[in-house]
């Protein structure tokens, strides 16, 4: 197991990510932030945190979305399905989804779908930490990436929080 | 995590994390059914056929929506407009059915155990929609789901069956989840129409008096008279029946607590409730019907992998 990012640079990636989130989108107005479940809401709530540090008494829209029953795999194996939690209308809104590893793009291509039936947004844009970008299986890139690793097919990349709720990113190498 | 079992024939032959595993997976299907599009791609490769021996509406229509819901393709087959009135046997039928490539098979029939006797025959998956007097596995888990909603939990709870817990299969089947999942179990009714030795047998508690079981429950769900499954009298009219067992608003306004009241349906207004109970804010009815479309899309949804 190779640590990717330590906790303390875990930190500046999300401060970095939070500020091209505020570059682009200055007031937040019309912005919805979206978590996949759950490397992606474990990251989101990070990036959630520090945009609200930046301006406390904005109402920021954040909800959580899980993809299980969209799968593309399903029947190799039933998953219990996450919490979906999406208490707003996303109808023309500006959606940011929030994952923490980019890999073949087949759960953001499964997410796109589960958003679709919720309405339909102007605007998706995606936010990972970690883009692994040789071993991508679909059309699908993202808009703000905290670093891009290379890595060997069979490799997990992992978002880990420690006991005292410091997270870290490792690479367990196959 | 994963269901211990391939079908569903019984709450007796699953385990108390089975039915967690299910009752929570059917919270995230109700929320699927608040969104614009009530409707999942999970089971999109799936046939399921609903063998229908016996009427009925609820169960029916829920299965048939919760099927749809999750994108499956399904047949509706009913006895009365088959060959079944050919003289078919049961495995013949389904036999049948399956060589045109079905995966999963939703039972309801007249006679205990018919589910069970598929299943040990055919490889599809069996989901039991109420076996004779046996049980109805899927209505005691939206029973279950409702509790929860409402209550908040299953374990300590106190909840009374009232009516024909002898010919119920609902009972039998609420019994079974109840008392896996820590509840405290009680029933009540006539004495005709309570099994003799079912306090030894179940490990339940039983009341002849209904205003004492309504003292003593959270929840009391009330069950029908199975007057099509009753060959001789066990009581000797409706009337008496619901001035002597009948819930009624004047019982439950006397009682020191607020209780919970539900009812599996169809309802004989006036014989074991009467309307201003069924149609109060006491009642849960109506949530029940809501709860069990959500609550049969886990079940499918659980099973369809294996």
């Amino acid at each position: 197991m190779k640590v990717v990012l330590n906790h303390t640079e875990f930190e500046e990636k999300i401060g970095q990510l939070s500020q091209s989130v505020l570059l682009k989108y200055p007031q937040l107005d019309d912005v919805v932030f979206i978590g996949i479940q759950q490397g992606g809401v474990t990251l989101a709530d990070e990036i959630i945190d520090s945009l609200q540090k930046n301006d406390p008494l904005k109402k920021i829209q954040y909800g959580q979305l899980d993809i299980t029953f969209y799968r593309d795999d399903i029947r190799k194996e039933i998953l219990a399905p996450d919490i979906m939690n999406l208490p707003f209308s996303i109808e023309n809104k500006n959606l940011v989804l929030i994952d923490d590893v980019l890999f073949t793009g087949r759960t953001i291509k499964a997410a796109l779908d589960v958003l679709l039936d919720y309405g339909r947004p102007a605007k998706v844009e995606l936010c990972v930490l970690i883009d692994r970008r040789e071993h991508r299986q679909f059309p699908i890139q993202a808009d703000y990436v905290g670093m891009t690793l290379p890595t060997d097919k069979l490799d997990k990349v992992k978002l880990i929080k420690d006991g005292s709720g410091n997270k870290h990113v490792v690479l367990v190498q196959h | 995590m994963q269901l211990s079992t391939k079908h569903l024939l019984g709450i007796k032959d699953i385990s108390a994390a089975d039915i967690s595993l299910i009752l929570s997976t059917a919270r995230q299907f109700k929320e699927v059914l608040q969104r614009p599009i009530k409707k999942v791609p999970s089971l999109r490769e799936v046939t399921i056929v609903n063998l229908f021996y016996e009427n009925s509406t609820r169960t029916r229509i829920s299965f048939e929506l919760a099927e749809k819901r999750l994108s499956a393709d399904t047949i509706n087959f009913s006895a009365s407009a088959s060959s079944v009135s050919k003289g078919e046997t049961l495995l013949d039928t389904v036999n049948n059915i399956l060589s045109m490539k079905v995966d999963m098979v939703v039972m309801r029939h007249s006679a205990s155990g018919a589910p069970h006797f598929l299943a040990k025959h055919i490889p599809a998956a069996i989901i039991n929609a109420g076996d004779g007097i046996n049980e109805h596995p899927t209505q005691a888990l939206l029973d279950a789901f409702s509790i929860q909603e409402r209550t908040g939990q299953l374990e300590g709870k106190k909840v009374v069956l009232i009516g024909d817990i002898m010919h119920s299969r609902v009972a039998l089947s609420n019994i079974y989840l109840l008392k896996k999942m820590g509840a405290e179990v009680m029933v009540a009714g006539p004495p005709t129409l309570i099994p003799k030795y079912i306090n030894e047998a179940l490990g339940v508690k039983v009341e002849y008096n209904v205003k004492k079981a309504l003292e003593w429950c959270d929840v009391a769900n009330v069950l029908r008279i199975q007057l099509e499954r009753q060959n001789q009298v066990l009581f000797s009219s409706l009337r008496e029946y619901n001035l002597a067992y009948g819930v009624s608003k004047k019982l439950l306004d006397g009682l020191k607590k607020e209780i919970v009241i539900m009812h599996p349906g169809p309802i004989n207004r006036g014989v074991e409730i009467d309307s201003d109970v069924a149609d109060s804010n006491r009642s849960i009815i109506l949530q029940q019907v809501e709860n069990g479309v959500a609550v049969r899309m886990a079940v499918l949804y659980l099973l369809s992998g294996k």
